[in-house]
């Protein structure tokens, strides 16, 4: 019970426009992520959904309602927030049974769903420190369990892993996936980091100056890019782009070939180039070489190319994974 | 490096200024002390003597000294409730996004920085004047009897008067400490269904108590011993309606020019101050603990 559907969104700060008309549908009980460099409105159409800020334009439907002039605390929608937002003067009990109590919930259900929420997340040994005594995966899990109490008909993220060490970060994204799983409801998941969006999601909203740029599965967008913005914003390490002669010689103005569409060779092959850096992470190998005549580009070698600072190789695209673009940028399929 | 040497010179250091503040504080102390020991009349120069502690006997059954110790409380008590209410209900006010921002806030200060004397001479005379006073005009314009604020309720006056200076402070303090409060935290209560009050009693109350615990504190540090107000506005009248502790060590020195006496005062008054000051440490003196 969690459809959200925006209909050309507007949200303007003054003289800015933050969000220029968005529209999106996002299906119930989906993990939607929407992913894009700071400053392109993510965190800002999230708030929009919750309510948090006022549209300028357009409409927010939630569960087939207009939603678009209701106060937050009655969309039913929860949030979790990228500093948690915990209430350092309570505890943890207290903090989760926050939303039961505003509710008019009586004591015993209160008790009741917060240790349910509290087993669900590994939290009942802490219910009654205060936030302050708890690491920031703890804090976490507290701030995701005062959401899910309330039985919200989504869950909206904003950047939750950002303060977390790497270990912690690749953890709970796994957790949040199980989460998700397990209680099959809507959740809209912001964030910077095209790992956690790959990971994640059902469906990526790659939002850029506040504009949509594309809305696909993870695969879909890594395979068929629309346009240049997400053809480099999605896939780590970074998609190559290549343009002029080299581009024209295969077919568009501008072309695009992943890491791990170029063959390496020390022999023979279309490009040639010398190798700057080489990143052996054990498993594979990012070679960053400098390329006749194109500049640098990426490569991802296996683990057991050795080949290193100086050496000089040679590049062969695989034709079948090359992204053509046209001069505008968009993709030409 | 906090060698042993460090700390020695650190300390050798130190020295001269704790020396310093320590026979400040101990040399006043000690001649109070002493005073208050001897029959010390100005009237009466060249006839001091050791009397022990008759002064203490005479001061702490005066009548006057019983109705000082209430005025004191409910002078420090009134200004308290009033500042921190209405402190806090300003601060509240403050923290919305208004136009001319700046300029309200530094006039919202600025009864801080006029000096009691003053302030208690513009109230008297402009403001809580029976005759030539703004509130007996008012009062004028709606057909009432004016008020004749010192003699119908003369502590209720100081009380208005003293707070009047003390607002601004606990206004500022209040409102730094609304600053410090995390919007997201805000934003969190008001999306968990929390109304305007609900957000008030268990969001922003609890942040800025810590604060109000420093105001309420401070205020009665300086509470305890107002004087100026008293002195230009009532004299402590009538009768010993206004009269507090440190207005009644005034009377008994410098009106009735009984040294040994006032300075027996000043040690009841030291006393009870440390008692206060242990009491409130302890009531809420925890709030501060982090």
């Amino acid at each position: 019970m969690g459809a959200i559907q925006l209909e050309q969104v507007l949200k303007t700060f003054d003289a800015t426009t933050v969000i220029q008309g968005v529209d999106l549908e996002i299906e119930d009980g989906a993990f939607v992520v929407f992913v894009g460099p700071s400053g392109c409105g993510k965190s800002t159409l999230l708030r929009l959904i919750a309510g948090l800020e006022d549209v300028s334009g357009g409409r927010i439907v939630i569960d087939g309602q207009d939603a678009t002039n209701v106060p937050p605390a009655k969309r039913e929608l929860a949030m979790v927030f990228q500093s948690y937002a915990l209430y350092p003067h309570m505890s943890v009990y207290r903090n989760i049974a926050f939303p039961l109590k505003m509710g008019g919930v009586d004591q015993e259900t209160q008790r009741q769903k917060v240790e349910a929420a509290a087993k669900t997340l590994n939290l009942t040994d802490y219910l009654d420190r205060r936030p302050g005594q708890l690491s920031g995966g703890q804090r976490q899990r507290v701030a995701i369990g005062r959401a899910i109490v309330r039985e919200p008909k989504a869950f909206l993220f904003d950047e939750p892993l950002s303060n977390l060490d790497a270990a912690l970060r690749s953890a709970m994204r796994l957790e949040l996936s199980e989460l998700h799983q397990k209680l099959e409801t809507t959740m809209i998941y912001v964030t910077h980091d095209q790992v956690e969006a790959m990971t994640m999601a059902d469906k990526i909203v790659v939002l850029n100056g506040g504009r949509i740029e594309q809305v696909g599965s993870p695969l879909d967008l890594y395979r068929r890019p629309d346009n240049l913005f997400v053809a480099g914003f999605i896939g780590s390490p970074k998609m190559n782009i290549v343009d002029g002669a080299h581009a024209e010689k295969l077919g568009a103005p501008t072309i695009g070939v992943r890491p791990e569409h170029i063959a390496l060779s020390t022999e023979a092959g279309d490009w040639s180039g010398v190798v700057g850096v080489a990143e052996h992470l054990g498993s594979d190998t990012f070679l960053h070489i400098e390329t006749d005549g194109i500049g640098k580009l990426t490569v991802r070698a296996p683990g057991d190319v050795l080949v290193s600072h100086g050496d000089r190789v040679w590049l062969t695209p695989m034709a079948d994974h090359i992204h053509r673009f046209d001069a505008g940028g968009r993709a030409v399929r | 490096m906090a060698t042993l040497h460090t700390r020695a010179s650190a300390r050798a250091m130190l020295s001269p200024a704790v020396l310093l503040l320590l026979a400040w504080m101990l040399i006043p102390l000690g001649m109070t002390i002493y005073f208050s020991l001897l029959r010390y009349n100005l009237l009466m120069p060249g006839l001091e003597s050791f009397v022990g502690i008759e002064n203490y006997q005479y001061f702490l059954t005066d009548p006057a000294f019983f109705d000082a110790i209430w005025n004191t409380l409910r002078l420090v008590g009134g200004i308290l409730l009033i500042t921190i209410v209405g402190g806090t209900l300003l601060a509240l006010l403050l923290d919305q996004p208004i136009w001319g921002q700046g300029i309200v806030r530094l006039l919202v200060i600025a009864p801080f920085f006029v000096m009691p004397t003053v302030s208690a001479l513009v109230w008297k005379n402009m403001l809580m004047h029976p005759v030539n006073g703004l509130f007996a005009w008012i009062a004028d314009i709606f057909g009432m009897q004016p008020i004749d604020w010192f003699a119908e309720a003369p502590m209720l006056s100081v009380i208005l008067i003293v707070s009047w200076g003390w607002l601004p402070f606990a206004t500022l303090i209040t409102l730094t400490a609304l600053q410090s409060l995390d919007s997201e935290q805000r934003e969190a209560a008001e999306m968990d269904g929390a109304g305007p009050l609900s957000i008030f009693f268990y969001i922003i109350l609890p942040h800025i108590s810590r604060a109000l615990t420093v105001v309420v504190l401070i205020e009665t540090i300086f509470l305890l011993s107002v004087f100026a107000e008293i002195l230009v506005t009532t004299n402590g009248g009538p009768g010993t309606a206004t009269t507090n502790l440190t207005f009644l060590v005034y009377a008994q020195a410098l009106l009735q020019f009984d040294v040994g006496l006032a300075s027996a005062g000043g040690v009841v008054a030291i006393v009870l101050a440390n008692i206060v000051a242990i009491f409130l440490l302890r009531l809420i003196g925890k709030n501060l603990e982090a």
